[in-house]
């Protein structure tokens, strides 16, 4: 750093390639002094003024207003207020003419000048290095100071970096031709921009600062030197003049031989540039108090018969500069104004455009020094234009592109770093318009880009809704599953219960057969009914805690069980009636059926009522093999009973019943629970038809 | 009232496309005098035959495109390649020699393609070519320089010649070649060529008449001609110097070394530079801005290998010269070289693009 200052002391610049040499034609407005120039009848201000957003306006209309007075107001910090130029009335918010080069209208601020010029109250901050650098900044803010050569970016912000700042470069350079704005406030206000440099470098601590000029403007160079001899960290620096040297990366590039990266900010290579006019600004804000409300203009061009360099108020229409300079319009063959140089500048499509902050130049030039646009011919790719370019672009490829629509080479062609200064359309020979194909790319392809960010943002949200209606339908089902599984699992406590339920709905009505069956049995027949009364008094026990809603069907089933089977007792009852060594053998033979159902079913379940419990875990396969075994006693028994010729199945069919219900238990084994009553229903029909039978035998 | 509108830039610089075609031809001129000085008023004949065929084939052609011919006409990029064909063809050749050529290069080589920066070959070098191998006896007859002649030709002598194939005097284009011993004259190309594969040696074959000095006779001023008018070029900035330091640098380097490796079999740099039509080459057809490569890396790499084949072929192939070989070559790689050869964009890091 140190190796750099000295090379710029020397005056060892880097220089940037590319460039041209445009005639400067810089005498035509620089020969006499910065004049004041009578105010215009209405003034149209700008809401926005500069890169940013715009502030609120806080004045309406018909309110008369000072000079100095902020007319817009915001908490945003891009942006800064603008003022009234002078003071007067406001004659309404309006939208106007922008100085922009599609001229929309956008919201102004229409002031007619009192003439008294009358000032609002202003609060200088003499002693800026005694306050708070905050407050430094928000008097910077509040004055509206904005970037005043080139983009307007607003002032305070560049004045308070976030990085370690080695250079502070002052940009006088003015390279564009006819511009002669700077050049004159350096020659006339140098020690008033010196004043502002103090402010800023109080600000931003740099440790050198480099003012930076032409070396076509050696009066404005003097001045500056003369102004800033006191201080050894400020230097003069004369680079050479070649346009664009005044570009921000190209005097970077041209002092110090650094190159601000790509998408990064030259603070990112500790450098902060400011323009001359904006360290005026500065000065004149922080020491006056006084707002930005006016800048210098220059009026130039062969086609007004003064040309010079004015104090233009913010907001004063074009037509006044002109026909204060003594516009002749005959001069040109169409009118031609252009607010800015002729390299950068655009051609203005309402001469009632405003001055804005960041006007440095209006140009009216002859039909002769500008003449009409020339025939775009074809390009014979000579590459002139990637000699002229100050960035090392192929102008002549992204041409190619440019025309062709082929954003994606033209990006890969590094379209988005071209500065547009016009170098390269400057230098073709086939006068191609290169820079507005750029534009017009860029603009497209900014376009597109704007459109896919919408699209994606489209395809997110209608993804995000598939997503979240598959989330909600897979919840839905979830749900519905934990619900099923739920019932089910209920279902099957329930089913406990249920079939206990049948169990005791079976006891009872065993009970009650039992009951009939003793009222016409001997005393045989008590013997008998002990071992059911004992069942049916722990199944109602079993039953009382859990007596919740059966399943309908089983309920059927049983009931329809239970009803086969009292029909059966009843016609056993009435068959017994005849020998009670029925009764005998009643009693006799059911204990080994009975004890062999229990033998069986140990393998699953010692008893009833414990397989009730676990017959969810029970195995299936066990279970059919008990039905089968059931099915093949009941069938034995029912050989048994043809054998006996008797009613003694009874009490058998009623523990094969039970048996049945006990794999009516089983969760899946509805469809052989309903075999199995059809089974029980069939046998009952036959036993109750054998025992008819019997009975018209007997 | 209705404001001018039109997009920044307002200014332009002054030189157009014509003013740089023209420059161009203007440069040609000493040149186009050192060679009707030395080799006859054929030169000429066939400039103006060959202008007037290529202007006319291009008005045809952008009538039947459609286009406005007479802007075209005036940015005289047709006369250019008129003028750069008319130089590479032998002075006394038929008349047809050029009418083809410039027909061929006009209709086939720049308007097929698209017209004006839309050819991919140097039509002037293209045109030669297909004449070369077309009528290769006509594209070779060179006369000796008329200070080696036994026979002066004069304006209707030569005019009689490239339309009737005989002087005024009954010569024909044969014996106007004969030099003062009776002997048919090549150039010094074709002799150093020819001699060597008769066994002789280059110091041998530079005793012959057509050498001094150890360069050709007239060749060398004709050289240096058009080496004064390409410098012109330079210095006007209309050409940058990229492709002839290329290629002269390429040519100088690869003779010295096979001159250094065998002295007998290898002619000297100084006799390649200066022989032939190296400098109209260097610094009229292969800068030629629409067919050569447009980045500044890329412009040394295609003046170098443009050199390089002009060595290779004037050496190891069967022709005696071999620019418009060389460029046409070149001509087809210039795409790639246009791809890999790109300037590191500001801001941008050294390895990426």
């Amino acid at each position: 750093m140190k190796s750099i200052i000295d090379r710029i002391r020397q005056g060892r610049l880097w220089g940037f390639p590319g460039g041209i040499h445009p005639p400067a034609r810089k005498s035509l407005s620089n020969q006499s002094s910065i004049e004041e120039l009578p105010l215009p009848e209405r003034l149209y201000i700008s809401v926005k003024q500069h890169i940013g957003v715009a502030g609120r306006v806080c004045v309406e209309e018909g309110q008369s207003v000072l000079k100095g007075q902020a007319l817009t107001r915001s908490a945003n910090p891009f942006a800064v207020p603008v003022h009234a130029p002078t003071s007067g009335i406001i004659a309404g918010v309006i939208n106007h003419p922008s100085a922009h080069p599609s001229a929309l209208p956008e919201k102004a601020i229409e002031l007619i000048p009192d003439g008294k010029g009358q000032w609002a109250e202003l609060s200088p901050l003499p002693n800026y290095t005694a306050v708070a650098k905050s407050k430094l900044i928000e008097t910077i803010c509040a004055a509206g100071v904005a970037g005043m050569g080139g983009a307007g970016f607003p002032t305070h912000i560049k004045a308070s970096p976030k990085k370690d700042i080695e250079f502070l470069i002052i940009n006088g350079v003015e390279c564009e031709p006819y511009i002669t704005a700077d050049d004159r406030l350096m020659r006339e206000y140098a020690w008033h921009i010196r004043q502002g440099i103090d402010v800023l470098c109080h600000l931003l601590s740099p440790e050198y600062v480099v003012i930076a000029i032409e070396d076509n403007k050696p009066e404005a160079i003097e001045a500056m030197k003369v102004a800033c001899n006191d201080v050894e960290q400020y230097v003069v620096s004369a680079i050479p003049t070649q346009y664009p040297a005044g570009g921000e990366k190209q005097l970077i590039q041209t002092l110090t031989g650094k190159e601000v990266p790509k998408n990064g900010l030259p603070s990112d290579v500790g450098i902060v540039m400011h323009n001359v006019g904006t360290c005026y600004a500065v000065a004149d804000a922080v020491f006056n108090g006084k707002p930005l409300i006016q800048r210098v203009v220059t009026v130039t061009g062969e086609s007004l018969q003064q040309p010079k360099n004015v104090w233009a108020a913010i907001g004063t229409p074009v037509s006044h500069l002109l026909s204060e300079c003594g516009y002749d319009s005959a001069k040109q063959s169409q009118p031609n104004i252009i607010m800015g140089g002729p390299m950068m500048g655009f051609a203005l499509a309402d001469d009632s455009i405003p001055v804005v902050k960041i006007t440095n130049c209006i140009l009216a030039p002859s039909a002769e020094e500008i003449p009409a646009n020339p025939v775009e011919q074809a390009c014979i790719r000579c590459g002139a234009c990637a000699d002229a370019c100050p960035v090392s672009l192929l102008p002549q490829q992204l041409y190619w592109y440019s025309k062709a629509n082929d954003f994606e080479k033209a990006n890969e062609y590094n379209l988005f770093d071209c500065i547009e200064c016009g170098a390269c359309a400057y230098v073709c020979p086939s006068d191609i318009p290169l820079v507005h194909y750029y534009r017009t790319t860029k603009a497209d392809i900014r376009a597109e880009e704007e459109e896919k960010h919408l699209a994606d943002k489209a395809r997110q949200r209608f993804e995000a809704r598939n997503e979240r209606l598959i989330r909600d339908q897979h919840e839905r089902d979830e749900k519905h599953r934990k619900a099923a599984e739920a019932r089910k699992q209920s279902m099957q406590s329930d089913g406990g219960s249920a079939k206990d339920k049948i169990a005791a709905a079976l006891a009872r009505a065993k009970a009650k057969k039992q009951a009939s069956a003793d009222e016409s049995a001997n005393q045989s027949a008590n013997v008998t009914t002990a071992p059911p009364a004992e069942n049916s008094t722990t199944e109602t026990a079993s039953i009382s805690p859990t007596a919740p809603a059966a399943d309908d069907k089983k309920q059927k089933v049983a009931a329809a069980i239970a009803r086969a089977k009292a029909k059966k007792l009843a016609n056993a009852a009435a068959a017994d009636k005849p020998s009670t060594d029925a009764g005998e053998d009643n009693a006799a033979s059911p204990k080994p059926v009975a004890t062999d159902a229990v033998t069986e079913n140990a393998d699953v379940t010692p008893d009833n009522n414990i397989a009730e419990s676990t017959d969810t875990t029970s195995d299936d396969k066990k279970q059919r093999v008990a039905q089968a075994v059931a099915r093949a006693k009941a069938k034995r028994a029912e050989r048994q009973q043809a054998d006996n010729n008797n009613a003694d199945t009874d009490n058998e069919d009623a523990g094969e019943t039970q048996k049945v219900e006990t794999q009516e238990l089983d969760k899946d084994a509805i469809k052989k629970q309903r075999v199995a009553a059809a089974i029980a229903k069939a046998k009952a029909r036959k036993l109750a038809q054998q025992n008819q039978d019997n009975e018209n035998n007997s | 009232m209705t404001f001018k509108l039109s997009s920044s830039p307002h200014q332009h610089a002054q030189r157009s496309t014509s003013d740089l075609m023209r420059l161009v031809i203007f440069c040609t001129l000493p040149g186009l005098l050192v060679q009707t000085w030395l080799f006859g008023w054929g030169t000429l004949i066939h400039l103006v035959l060959a202008i007037v065929v290529a202007v006319v084939t291009e008005a045809a052609i952008l009538e039947l495109r459609k286009r406005n011919f007479e802007v075209a006409i005036k940015d005289s990029s047709a006369i250019l390649t008129a003028v750069l064909l008319a130089l590479s063809i032998p002075p006394l050749a038929p008349w047809w020699i050029s009418v083809i050529g410039a027909f061929f290069a006009i209709a086939i080589v720049k308007q097929l393609y698209g017209g004006l920066g839309f050819n991919l070959f140097n039509p002037a070098m293209a045109a030669y070519v297909v004449l070369l191998i077309s009528f290769p006896v006509q594209m070779t007859s060179w006369l000796p320089p008329e200070s080696l002649t036994q026979y002066q030709a004069n304006f209707a002598d030569a005019l009689s010649v490239i339309f009737t194939g005989f002087s005024n005097d009954g010569y024909s284009l044969q014996q106007l070649q004969l030099g003062i011993d009776g002997h048919t004259m090549a150039t010094p190309l074709d002799q150093v060529k020819t001699n060597l594969t008769l066994g002789l040696t280059y110091n041998e074959t530079l005793e012959s008449p057509v050498f001094a000095g150890g360069l050709g006779v007239g060749w060398l001023w004709v050289n240096l001609a058009f080496l004064a008018g390409g410098i012109i070029l330079l210095l006007q900035k209309a050409i940058s110097w990229h492709i002839p330091v290329g290629m002269l640098g390429a040519i100088a380097i690869m003779a010295l070394v096979f001159n250094g490796i065998d002295g007998d079999q290898y002619a000297s740099p100084l006799f390649h530079l200066f022989s032939g039509g190296i400098m109209l080459g260097a610094f009229f057809i292969a800068t030629d801005p629409v067919s050569a490569a447009t980045t500044n890396q890329g412009r040394i790499v295609f003046g170098a290998c443009v050199g390089f084949w002009i060595f290779i072929i004037r050496v190891f192939g069967g022709y005696p010269d071999a620019i418009a070989f060389a460029v046409i070559i070149m001509n087809m790689a210039v795409p790639l070289i246009d791809y890999y050869c790109r300037p590191r964009t500001y801001g941008h890091a050294r390895s990426g693009k």
